[in-house]
């Protein structure tokens, strides 16, 4: 017989538990369907955990969450062919308790998470793959999965099946994935003695280090590098738009390799052993390519949504959030005993609009365009820059004011005063 | 007709590692599996379920966290599940694992006479193939290994005929019940399971027993101290580092190709080159 409960959660990544812990926790009835194994064993990413949104779905997640590093040092590098110019910034702060980011293999941390829905009461089955949406009409009434006697039914479906979610593409509530809106990321795991990693970075205990980079690593594509230090590994990964790769026709891993040869980066991994390698796909279409992501007996959060913001790297606490919200919407619903129609559910996007998702999706909502109309913000400048250090620091006779000189120059050259004033405004466009 | 499983669950060794420094397996992050083995005789036992009715209760021997494994096979159609956990039985090896085990199917027994066992053929990580055996021995049943197909099951006349992969050819053996399988890889295909049955397993309460509920009394003969297998090492093999060679074969003749072959095969095995030339005169 059929079975019909509350909700049904579409996956278990981040905004699937999220939303699933949430529901449950407030004595709803949930069934959480993941495709893999268990969760956490389909699932990517690079991977930093921000400990905000997760307290505030799980307060004092900090006593048995597998976390590997907390973070007390950002770097952000712009790389020319053999050199880097950058900045670092390492605070003491950071290493105070409650940390404020953390580096998760999240293999691990996704276990952990669903863990901690399971004990709330959500009644999780993996290596379940949902198939289709049951419809009456308009409205979501259930779930077929690819299993023999497959349907079961439910109030509402919170869809948080991923970047590719084919359920929201098969019904209708999302277009089809456009290359120019997600990029396609690729990174490996290298074993490395805590030892080596403490010395390599300069930190002691349970302190790391992420370095983001941009720059000639990606071939003029739009995309970043990352290196981030997990407790006795590596990760190192990049990401480039998906249109960008078909363009150029160049090989992800190809990239990966190249970028790992850079002489700035070469010896931050050499001796690691490679332990895993993983590619995913990340939505950066950014606000404009967010669907509709409520309805009739249906919502969506997470990358499903295509909630990620590439200017910040933050996507899995979009997810949480977004997962978070469309519970609280389901549960107000449910506790003044109204029913999940459109009209209803409407309050979801509304309380995203007022919360920083919407806001921060809002604001760099140009920059995608931008930066693809102008792939010198990622070639000629992070050139231009390395060259005007390099002739700055080089000591050999020549005056500071004729080196300034020629560092002008050098800009002027190519990219011409009106162009330097154009990137200017465009870049200050992209980020007011 | 009562069908008992053994089953085992273990790291999945594909993706298992040695820690570079220390020579450990590193189990971290190593996703723990059914041994592959046990699923061919589990699916054999439905498949046998299926026709002549029954059921299956499936057991193990393993820490709290072998209940996951156990789950899956309620998922795949077993009646029960029992975990037979106890710290007494840390550090057990084949000998008192299968002292442990066989103790416990007599527990069950006792329940609803057991008329088959089944066990995998073997596990992949500890790959001894000595469980199975050791539970039939002590449980006095009959004794069918690398079991290809199970022919027939008569349960008026209590007899199976089993086909079984022998050295250079297959036996056709027939015996009495009670017995103990164990299913050669490959003989079956695991069914998909219904959504009924991932409910069910979702929502199972297994059975878990100590060494009492065991019906163990002697604790000399489990753990540690009943186990007499000493390891004296543990080492990661090493990759070899000879490399293969490869001969061009774009340029020149067949019988050139071969000779060159020919030449570096007697120079790098000069016995196998003097061996061939004796028999050649």
């Amino acid at each position: 017989m059929a079975e019909k409960f509350d909700a049904i959660v579409v996956g278990a990544g981040p905004s699937g538990n999220a939303a699933a812990y949430t529901l449950a926790k407030s004595g709803l009835k949930v069934l959480q369907l993941e495709r893999g194994e268990y969760p956490g064993s389909k699932n990517v990413q690079g991977a930093i955990l921000y400990a905000d949104a997760l307290e505030r779905i799980i307060p004092d997640f900090r006593e048995d969450a597998p976390l590997e590093r907390h973070i007390i040092e950002q770097r952000m590098w712009v790389l020319d062919d053999a050199s880097f110019i950058g900045s670092h910034y390492r605070s003491d702060d950071f290493n105070k308790p409650p940390h404020n980011r953390y580096t998760i293999i999240r293999a691990q941390f996704d276990k952990w998470f669903s863990q901690k829905a399971q004990e709330a009461g959500v009644l999780l089955i993996c290596e379940t793959t949902v198939t289709d949406l049951i419809m009456d009409g308009t409205q979501v009434i259930g779930v077929r999965t690819d299993r023999l006697g497959g349907s079961i039914y439910a109030d509402v479906v919170i869809l948080a099946d991923g970047v590719n979610s084919m359920l929201a593409r098969k019904a209708g509530f999302r277009p089809e994935l456009n290359p120019g809106d997600v990029a396609l990321a690729v990174k490996e795991i290298h074993f490395m003695p805590e030892e080596t990693i403490a010395s390599r970075f300069n930190v002691s205990g349970d302190a790391g280090v992420v370095i983001e980079m941009i720059g000639k690593i990606t071939k003029g594509m739009m995309g970043t590098g990352f290196l981030y230090t997990n407790k006795e590994s590596l990760t190192i990964g990049v990401g480039c738009m998906l249109s960008d790769f078909k363009k150029q026709k160049i090989s992800p891993n190809r990239l990966l390799e190249e970028m790992k040869s850079h002489p700035s980066i070469r010896p931050l991994i050499e001796g690691g052993e490679m332990k895993e390698y993983a590619a995913h796909l990340i939505p950066e279409g950014g606000y404009k390519a967010i669907p509709r992501i409520y309805g009739e007996g249906w919502l969506i959060a997470g990358d499903s949504g295509m909630f990620v913001n590439a200017v910040h790297r933050e996507g899995s606490n979009l997810a949480m959030t977004t997962g978070r919200i469309a519970a609280e919407t389901v549960i107000e619903l449910a506790a003044q005993g109204k029913a999940c129609s459109t009209k209803n559910l409407a309050a979801y996007r509304a309380k995203l609009d007022q919360s920083f998702v919407m806001k921060d999706m809002k604001k760099y909502q140009n920059l995608p365009d931008i930066l693809h109309r102008n792939p010198q913000f990622l070639t000629t400048y992070p050139e231009l820059l390395n060259q005007a250090a390099h002739i700055m620091l080089k000591v050999d006779g020549v005056d500071k004011k004729s080196k300034e000189k020629q560092i002008r120059s050098n800009f002027a050259h190519r990219r011409s005063l009106f162009g330097l004033v154009g990137d200017a405004y465009k870049m200050w466009r992209a980020f007011e | 007709m009562h069908i008992v499983v053994c089953i085992k669950q273990v790291p999945d060794s594909a993706q298992i590692r040695v820690h570079p420094v220390t020579n450990t397996i590193m189990r971290q992050g190593v996703p723990a599996i059914v041994n592959p083995y046990d699923l061919f005789s589990l699916e054999e036992a439905l498949r046998l379920k299926d026709v002549h009715g029954g059921r299956v209760t499936v057991i193990t021997m393993g820490p709290p966290q072998a209940e996951a494994a156990l789950r899956k096979c309620i998922a795949f159609g077993a009646d029960e599940a029992i975990l037979v956990t106890d710290r007494a039985f840390a550090g057990a090896d084949t000998l008192a694992t299968s002292y442990a085990l066989a103790s416990a199917i007599t527990q069950i027994g006792k329940d609803q006479a057991v008329d088959m066992v089944f066990a995998g053929k073997q596990t992949i990580d500890g790959d001894t193939a000595q469980v199975g055996p050791g539970i039939a021995k002590r449980m006095d049943l009959q004794l069918l290994t690398y079991v290809s197909q199970v022919d027939a099951l008569d349960l008026m006349t209590r007899t199976v005929r089993v086909q079984r992969r022998a050295e250079g050819g297959v036996q056709v053996l027939t015996t009495k019940l009670p017995c103990l399988v164990t299913m050669l890889e490959g003989s079956n295909e695991m069914r998909f399971a219904s959504m009924d049955n991932m409910f069910r397993a979702a929502r199972y309460q297994l059975k878990v027993w100590d060494r009492v509920a065991a019906g163990i009394d002697d604790v000399g003969k489990i753990g540690l101290k009943g186990s007499p297998t000493v390891v004296s090492k543990v080492f990661a093999p090493q990759a070899r580092t000879q490399r293969a060679e490869i001969i061009d074969t774009e340029s020149g003749e067949p019988r050139d190709i071969a000779l060159t072959l020919l030449s570096k095969l007697f120079t790098q095995h000069p016995k196998l080159g003097e061996a061939i030339s004796k028999r050649a005169t």
